[in-house]
């Protein structure tokens, strides 16, 4: 408990010393996730929508695949990018091991079935009069999209939220494909995971702590977009 | 609805060209060992060969199996490792030049201050190690293909024990870790003088055995084939190489040390 206290203590006094090598493991951590999540949440949105708009066989299948695929865990998916862009793998020539774009990639695959998953659930839960008044008043269909998302923001605000929580936090994927090199593609878990076997709890709690706080401004921000919380009257 | 997708298809790939940085003109990526990175060595002695040699290395800290792995794929320019037979057969197999030995220092056997099993001071390990067997204390063992795990397996081999039941511990952890969960488990285990030292103010465990033949623990460096890999930035993997035989690097090997005891000895060509 003592050492517990301790560790805290000094992790404050670590964060607010202005350590410029801290500063960059955090913009790594969210630069990265936040680049995958922009990547992958239009495509996730548009496929949860087709799934929930369209009728066609296979389609609960597919539901409940991309619904498995969230359980897949982080290391799995930093395994398979990593054979792919390894020098000996399929796409080694586009050299992209162990860079920032190899670690997004391996984000947006890992977000991409919880963020289907989630806003496939908005949808479904969405009334299709939306869609079909939209059209009927001469909307395009990307129009009447547009007015269908704006109906399920929430829902899908959620799905963003919960995707992003699922890639700022993993430390499987990104150890495994960026490789946890000092100055570049270290982010915060990977640094956790480090200087934990360094012994160098002070500098992990810092770091877990300095996540939660920004990840805390983060879903505040989120949170207004998310209206007043109560149910519709 | 087509011109619709067609837009979004376009996001990703602008996104993603955006991400795609500039190349750094000499950028030498090496695998190397937890042990060298977590004692502290690299974080002085990356900057001055950057500094001299006019280039960036991205440094992978992993276990020596994993580096050499690293190696075979051409993932990697240059690896430094600390397994002997290991590298000699990665060299020996085409997948590096040469292995060439820059510095070592020795394993040491270390345990609980009151070693229940009774191995202080003793200096022969696959001695040690059969006394840990018999008296059936907690043995941890990193069980990660390192080097220090490839190192534990030829003394278990020498002492003609093969180690197995309770007290015998698979982590599956690097070495840092490892010795934390010795330290918990107030139990024996291997390690590299590198990394004992420097997490020695932390550990409840005391160095019991040390100074033995066969605890010789040795560095190499091997430049990956640009034969096969083409891709591989062997010139400036090779000036690495050639830095490491200099005077310089020698002194700053040398000098390196944790509460006044020296962790490396450079070997002199």
């Amino acid at each position: 408990m003592d050492s517990l206290s301790a560790a805290t203590a000094e992790s404050f006094r670590l964060l607010f010393s202005g350590d410029v090598a801290l500063w960059v493991i955090i913009f790594t951590s969210f630069s990265v996730s936040l680049k995958a999540i922009l990547v992958a949440a239009p495509f996730a949105f548009v496929v949860a929508f087709l799934m929930a708009h369209l009728r066609y066989p296979g389609r609960r299948a597919m539901i409940a695949g991309f619904s498995a695929l969230q359980s897949i865990p982080a290391v799995v998916v930093g395994l398979t990018v990593y054979l792919v862009f390894s020098r000996s793998g399929p796409l080694g020539d586009l050299k992209l091991l162990f860079t920032h774009t190899s670690m997004v990639i391996g984000q947006i695959l890992l977000s991409f079935p919880l963020l289907v998953a989630l806003s496939h659930a908005a949808f479904q839960a969405a009334d299709r009069r939306v869609w079909e008044t939209s059209v009927t008043l001469g909307a395009t269909p990307s129009r009447a999209f547009m007015t269908l998302v704006h109906e399920v923001r929430f829902g899908l605000t959620t799905a963003l939220i919960a995707g992003f929580g699922r890639i700022i936090a993993e430390v499987g994927c990104s150890m495994m494909v960026g490789g946890n090199i000092l100055g570049y593609t270290r982010n915060i878990p990977t640094a956790i995971a480090l200087e934990t076997t360094k012994g160098e709890f002070a500098q992990a709690i810092a770091l877990g702590m300095v996540l939660l706080t920004l990840a805390l401004i983060l879903n505040g921000m989120l949170a207004f977009f998310q209206g007043r919380g109560v149910m519709k009257s | 609805m087509k011109r619709y997708f067609a837009n979004l298809l376009c996001l990703p790939v602008l996104l993603l060209s955006a991400l795609a940085t500039a190349g750094e003109p000499a950028l030498v990526r090496m695998a190397t060992t937890t042990s060298t990175e977590n004692s502290g060595l690299f974080t002085v002695i990356q900057p001055v060969f950057e500094q001299a040699l006019d280039i960036r290395v991205h440094v992978i800290a992993v276990g020596t199996g994993k580096a050499l792995e690293l190696g075979r794929r051409g993932d990697v320019d240059v690896i430094l490792v600390h397994a002997r037979e290991a590298e000699e057969a990665f060299v020996k197999d085409g997948y590096g030049l040469a292995r060439h030995e820059i510095m070592y220092n020795d394993f040491v056997i270390v345990g609980p201050p009151g070693d229940p099993a009774g191995v202080r001071g003793m200096r022969d390990a696959a001695k040690a190690f059969a006394t840990i067997a018999e008296s059936a204390e907690i043995f941890v063992s990193r069980g990660d293909e390192s080097g220090t795990h490839k190192k534990e397996n030829t003394i278990w081999q020498k002492a003609a024990i093969l180690p197995q039941g309770g007290w015998y511990r698979q982590v599956g952890q690097g070495m840092g870790k490892t010795l934390q969960i010795a330290g918990e488990l107030a139990a024996y285990t291997l390690v590299d003088r590198g990394t004992w030292l420097a997490y020695r103010a932390n550990s409840p465990l005391q160095l019991l055995v040390s100074g033995g033949a066969d605890m010789k623990n040795s560095y190499g460096i091997i430049a990956v084939s640009p034969e096969r890999f083409p891709d591989v930035n062997y010139a400036a993997a090779q000036r690495l190489i050639d830095w490491f035989a200099t005077p310089e690097a020698h002194a700053i090997i040398a000098g390196y040390s944790v509460d006044g005891e020296q962790l490396f000895y450079p070997v002199a060509k």
